[in-house]
This record gives C-alpha cells, sequence and structure tokens, in this order.
C-alpha cells in the first residue's frame, strides 16, 4: 500500500488535468463528481495506507519516484509517517467535503468546470506539500500551493477587488517565500543536502545553536507568510474574495495550516535553537489577540471568520513554539473541522441570502434554516471551547501546555486566555447576528435552506467538529490520548512540553471554560438589546480605540503608504523616467546624432553620374601631378 | 612635312580629351557611352604610337585588350540602357537619381 502511495497525489492531480482539458464540455455536476471523487479515493487510499499506524505498528516509510536534483538531496521522495499521514487524511477527508459542497454552491456558475479543476489542483499541491521528504520537494508543493491560492482567490477575476486579492496573497506569500528560500539554502550549506533523513536526524552534529537559530528565524518568516501570522498576516482577510468553498479549503482548513506542519515537521531545528522557538510562540500568542480584537468589529461575514483564522492559527504557532507540537497539530486537526464547517455555513447563509454578506442585513435565519443553523451551533460551540466539543480539548491543551512551560510561557498563556474570552464574544456576535435576533433582511431577500448536497458536508464536518476532540483527551481509560500516542513515532526524538502536574490542568480548563461562558454570555446580552442593528457604516460611527479596531488598526494604510505606495512611485519613476527618458533617450540621442553627422555628408551623393566623374577625374590628375612631381624629385 | 610618332600622340590626346568632354558633358547615356568608346581609342592608338616608337609589341598586345574588354563592356552598358529606356522612355542620365543622398 505504502509503496503506491503517490496514488494518493496522483488521484487529484490526474482529476485537475482532466477536468483542465474536458471541464468546460462536460453537463454541470459531471465534473464536480469527477473532482470529488478523485479526492474521496485519495483518503480512503490514505486511510487504508495508514491503517498499521492506527494500529501501532507501523514505521515511517521512505518512497523513491524519480531522481530529481540527486546532488542536492532534493528528489521526488515521499515520507510516509504518522505527521504526513494525519495532514494527509486531513486534507483529503475535509477537502473531500468541500468538494461535494462546492457541487452546490457553485450551481450555476459559467465556469463550474474551471472552478473544479483549481480545487483539484490545489488538493493535489498540498498533498506534494505534507508527503514531501526533503526541502526541495516541500518548496514545490509550497509554491503550488501559492499558485492555486491565487488562482483561486481571483477566480471571479472580473470583480477588480478579487483580481486585486489574488495579487496581494501571492505578493506577501512570495515576501514570506524569500526567508524560506534563504533558509533552505543556510541548510543547504550547512547539511550539504536538503532531505530530511540527514537534517533532522541530529541537527546538532551540524550546525551551532546560532545557525540553528538563523536557519528558524527565516523558516519562520516563510510560514509566517502561508500561514497569516505578525508580520505577514493581512493578505488572509482580502482573500475572502474567492468562492467561499476556496476560504474554507484553502485559507481556513489545509493551506494556512502548512506553517504550522513545517514547523512541526523541522521540530529538531527549532529544538536547537531556544530563542527561535520562544519567537514562534510569541508571534503566535499576540498574532491570536490581535486578530481576534479585529474580528470583534468586522460586518462582513467571512472576514470575521477570516479574522478567527488567523487568531486560531496564532494558537496553533504558540504550541508548536512551546514544543507541544502534538497539541498545535491536534489544533490543526480539529480547527480543520471547526473552521471549515464555520465557513461552509457562512457560504450557505450568503448563498440563501442571495450573496449578501454583510451581517447587518441578516438576523433571525434559525427559523429558515434548520440544518445550517444546527451544524453552526456546533461549530460555534466547537471554536468558543465548550466541552466536549473538539476545540476545548485541542485548544486548552495548548494553554495547559504554555502554562506548564512557564516563565515568558506564562505570559503568553494570559495573552491566550484573552483570545479565548474575545473568541467567545466575536463568536457569539457572529451567531447572533446572523441566526439570531429579528430579521434586518433587505427587501425581496427570500432566504431558503440549502439543498442536501451542501447541508451534507456540514452535517458531515460537524460530527467531526463535534466529537474528534476526544481522540485526544487528557483522562486515561476508553479516551487515551490516540492522536498523541499516533503521532508519536514522529517526534521520538523531540522533547515534548509537559502539562502541569497535579491538579492545576483542571483550574486551567476551568478558567478558560469560563472565559468563554463569560464571553459568549456577554456578546449574547450585548447584542440582545441591540435589536435594532444600527445599519449606517459602523466604521463612520465609532471614535476612539473602536474606530482603529474596526478598520484593523489601519496595518492596510500603512502598508500602503508606507511599503506599497513608494514601490509603486519608484516603478512610476523607472518607467516614466528612467526608461522612457533616460535609456530611450539616450539611444534616441546616438541615433540622432548619426543621422546629423549623415545629414551633412548628405549632398555628395547628388545622383549624377557626371559629378561623379569630375570627382574621377580630378582625382586621377591629381595622382598624376603627385606621380610626375615625385618622379620629377 | 615627316609624320613623327609625336602627330599620333597628340591626336591621341585631342581625341581623348572630346571624349572627357562628351562625358562630362552630354546628358544623353548613349552619347555618354560614345565618349567612353573615343576615350579607349584614343587610349589604343597612343599605345600602338609609342609601341611603334620605341620598337616594342606589347603596345599592340595591350590594345586587344583593350579592345576586347571595351567589347565586353559595350555589351553589358548597351543591356542596362536598353532595360532602363523600356522603364522610363529617356536615356537622359540626369532622370536616373534615385541614389541621391
Amino acid at each position: 500500500m505504502v509503496d503506491y502511495i503517490w496514488i494518493v497525489i496522483a488521484l487529484p492531480l490526474a482529476g485537475a488535468v482532466f477536468l483542465h482539458f474536458f471541464g468546460s464540455r462536460l453537463r454541470e455536476p459531471i465534473a464536480g463528481v469527477i473532482a470529488t471523487s478523485t479526492v474521496g479515493l485519495s483518503f480512503f487510499y490514505a486511510l487504508i495506507a495508514a491503517a498499521d499506524f492506527f494500529s501501532g505498528t507501523g514505521e515511517a516509510e521512505t518512497v523513491h519516484l524519480f531522481d530529481w536534483i540527486p546532488t542536492l538531496g532534493a528528489n521526488a521522495e515521499l515520507l510516509w509517517d504518522p505527521l504526513s499521514a494525519v495532514m494527509t487524511l486531513t486534507v483529503t477527508g475535509v477537502g473531500a467535503l468541500i468538494h461535494l459542497y462546492s457541487i452546490g454552491y457553485m450551481h450555476g456558475d459559467p465556469r463550474f468546470g474551471r472552478f473544479f479543476t483549481g480545487l483539484n489542483f490545489f488538493t493535489a499541491s498540498m498533498l506534494i506539500l505534507v508527503l514531501a521528504d526533503n526541502f526541495g520537494a516541500l518548496f514545490v508543493g509550497w509554491e503550488l500551493v501559492g499558485l492555486s491560492s491565487y488562482l483561486l482567490i481571483s477566480f471571479w477575476f472580473q470583480k477588480p477587488s478579487a483580481a486585486a486579492a489574488g495579487k496581494k496573497a501571492f505578493i506577501v506569500n512570495r515576501i514570506g517565500d524569500v526567508g524560506f528560500l534563504i533558509g533552505l539554502m543556510l541548510i543547504l550549506a550547512n547539511f550539504n543536502t536538503l532531505t530530511y533523513g540527514t537534517v533532522l536526524a541530529d541537527p546538532a552534529r551540524f550546525v551551532t545553536a546560532g545557525t540553528a537559530t538563523a536557519i528558524t528565524l527565516l523558516l519562520l518568516l516563510g510560514a509566517a507568510g502561508k500561514s497569516a501570522q505578525i508580520p505577514l498576516y493581512f493578505w488572509l482577510p482580502d482573500a475572502m474574495e474567492g468562492p467561499t468553498p476556496v476560504s474554507a479549503l484553502i485559507h481556513a482548513a489545509t493551506m494556512v495550516t502548512a506553517g504550522v506542519y513545517m514547523v512541526a515537521r523541522t521540530a529538531s531545528l527549532f529544538e536547537l535553537s531556544g530563542f527561535a522557538a520562544a519567537t514562534v510562540a510569541t508571534v503566535g500568542a499576540f498574532t491570536a489577540l490581535f486578530a481576534a480584537t479585529i474580528a470583534l468589529m468586522q460586518r462582513d461575514i467571512k472576514r470575521v471568520l477570516a479574522f478567527s483564522t488567523i487568531s486560531q492559527l496564532g494558537y496553533m504557532f504558540l504550541a508548536v513554539g512551546t514544543g507541544a507540537y502534538v497539541a498545535g497539530i491536534f489544533h490543526l486537526f480539529t480547527h480543520a473541522f471547526f473552521k471549515a464547517l464555520l465557513f461552509l455555513g457562512s457560504g450557505s447563509v450568503i448563498h440563501a441570502m442571495g450573496d449578501e454578506q454583510d451581517m447587518a442585513k441578516m438576523g433571525g435565519l434559525a427559523k429558515v434554516m434548520p440544518v445550517t443553523h444546527l451544524t453552526m451551533v456546533i461549530g460555534w460551540l466547537a471554536i468558543i471551547g465548550i466541552p466536549p466539543l473538539a476545540g476545548f480539548w485541542s485548544k486548552d491543551e495548548i494553554l495547559a501546555l504554555a502554562f506548564g512551560a512557564g516563565g515568558w510561557f506564562t505570559f503568553l498563556w494570559v495573552l491566550g486566555i484573552i483570545t479565548a474570552l474575545l473568541t467567545a464574544v466575536y463568536m457569539t456576535r457572529w451567531m447572533y447576528l446572523t441566526f439570531w435576533g429579528e430579521a434586518r433582511w433587505d427587501d425581496g431577500v427570500d432566504p431558503h435552506e440549502s439543498p442536501a448536497v451542501m447541508t451534507l458536508p456540514l452535517v458531515g464536518l460537524a460530527v467531526g467538529s463535534a466529537a474528534f476532540g476526544l481522540l485526544n483527551t487528557p483522562f486515561h481509560g476508553p479516551f487515551k490520548p490516540a492522536f498523541e500516542h499516533f503521532l508519536e513515532p514522529s517526534f521520538e526524538a523531540i522533547e515534548m512540553a509537559h502539562l502541569p502536574s497535579g491538579s492545576t490542568p483542571w483550574f486551567l480548563a476551568l478558567i478558560s471554560i469560563a472565559a468563554a461562558a463569560g464571553g459568549a454570555l456577554f456578546a449574547y446580552r450585548r447584542y440582545q438589546g441591540a435589536e435594532a442593528f444600527d445599519t449606517a457604516p459602523v466604521a463612520a460611527k465609532r471614535t476612539g480605540v473602536w474606530r482603529w479596531v474596526t478598520n484593523g488598526y489601519y496595518v492596510d494604510d500603512i502598508i500602503g503608504n508606507l511599503l506599497v505606495l513608494p514601490g509603486k512611485l519608484v516603478a512610476a519613476w523607472t518607467a516614466f523616467v528612467l526608461d522612457t527618458e533616460i535609456i530611450d533617450g539616450s539611444v534616441r540621442a546616438i541615433g540622432g546624432g548619426v543621422r546629423r553627422i549623415s545629414g551633412w555628408l548628405r549632398p555628395v551623393q547628388t545622383g549624377f553620374v557626371r559629378n561623379y566623374a569630375v570627382v574621377t577625374f580630378a582625382g586621377v590628375v591629381g595622382l598624376l601631378v603627385w606621380f610626375v612631381s615625385q618622379g620629377a624629385g | 612635312m615627316e609624320v613623327t610618332a609625336g602627330w599620333y600622340l597628340a591626336l591621341g590626346a585631342v581625341l581623348f580629351v572630346i571624349g572627357a568632354g562628351g562625358m562630362l558633358l552630354r546628358r544623353n547615356a548613349l552619347v555618354m557611352f560614345m565618349s567612353i568608346e573615343l576615350m579607349l581609342n584614343a587610349v589604343n592608338l597612343t599605345f600602338v604610337a609609342i609601341g611603334r616608337h620605341v620598337g616594342d609589341l606589347n603596345g599592340q598586345v595591350a590594345v586587344f585588350f583593350v579592345m576586347v574588354v571595351a567589347a565586353a563592356e559595350v555589351v553589358v552598358g548597351l543591356a542596362i540602357m536598353i532595360s532602363v529606356f523600356r522603364r522610363r522612355a529617356s536615356a537622359s542620365v540626369d532622370d536616373l537619381a534615385v541614389l541621391k543622398g
């Protein structure tokens, strides 16, 4: 089974190639059915291939496909270990449900087939990323998911905002990739190979702590770009311009977790540098808090979730930076379910409201969309961390481990708890404005429950969001930490963070449950009193700090004016002054000079044969005179 | 009065100058051609006269070369002129100034 693990990548890739050429000729649901089945088959294949890991007898295996750049240790080789298995199952499992949902969501789109080409292509790229056995192949997958993300964000490219959002995502990711690529070059310079086996087995033999710090900080920059962390987070909210299934699959469940996966994969490098690991955790905790505050004030149903995603990715960074790799991957896993669920639910709402995304014009949808509402309640409880839903187990483990790490990490734990409180506030606000309270629909809007092809994936993801937290509880007994046990072989040599001893974890859990419940209650009461939700532009009314928060601290404006504007000015100068005036000008000056000089000589060529003959004659006479005078001398 | 080589040389010089003058002053291509022939034959006369004067046959040998080359040149030149005339219905070289700078 494992020898043919490349089938997992080949199926969606073949789907993408096939749909690229024939997708537009197929009748509507067929392209979607093909795309969904390739990803679904990949999921089942991966599930069977991972059977040995479930039973605890599996070992990491490397599958050599073909030589690519053998001198760099970068060959087409796949690594099948518990970590890549978890990632593969998440990508294909959640991905298949989102593919299925897209059949309903993209109904009637003139480029229906092309959309599934993109989704399948993305899935194949992501699988290359997680299954790669060396940094070279990882980088190929890394860039391919960036490309497919760009293509899918600007899928509705006729909208200028969507085209601009795609460009923004691509360029911001490129900034991170520069750091990532330099990091890879440093690895190559120090280890002489890019293969995981050599680099990650015992990096202390090759590099000092200082070099490891440099490498890991550069890798972190790449991870921050892909996973939307400070300072490169600001592309993700704009990426919501893409179709909602794209937001769910790429910008919530899978691609944005690539940074977390990469840090977890290179755990042994981060272990060498306490500073780099602490930086990862700090970036994560601050991003989590920062994004959560912005999410409080958004009106767009998807932008709330986008900032929420950034915030949750911050938790994952906090985890892997603390050394809680299993907790980080576990949160990645549960988050994939409940955030994909929330996004698909918001897509269902947008669909029902006739492409309305402003929550000020929603409300009271619980009655007309019972299935969507019920699944969203599960997603809401999961993300704010109410036991026994998935988000509680994964988020709480991260927080408890951060607290247990002590020192600086205790402060990060405080940030995490505040974030948990804010998460409860903004998610309850999100639920209230969308599903509860009075209906504030525009005239002529007639919401209706979505078709079964869309609600079925919602139910599937809701089950996952509700139940999969039990895969890794701290209790012994029937719910022994199965997930941790499963991942153990991947982190054998890594020293993991430990939970605080005694009854402390219980108190920590109570604190975070209290924060979640308190936040939810506060938000519920706050919006219950505000039945007549003000539909005037919120940003115009807000004053002081709230105005800053509503506008995302004006980060987009600051970056626009501080970095993008000078860049545009330089580009305009090179285009309209340097190129047209200086370079083209000098070329034109040389040409003009030659033309002017030749202008002086032109009259010599009269075109009259007689004139030439006279000159010839004069020349002959002159020569004659000269010879004669020489002869005479 | 005895006709010496000097007379022939003088005649050659006169013919050459007439030819050169015709070449430089006339515009009709045919007349210019005839002028060139005149100049060539003036030189031929000079060769023969000098050859006879110094008792060397090489002067006459050179003349044969000139005559052969002149014949070939006339063939090419007349062919060009005919094709030009067909196109322009004029034999004036002043009309052929397309290479003017």
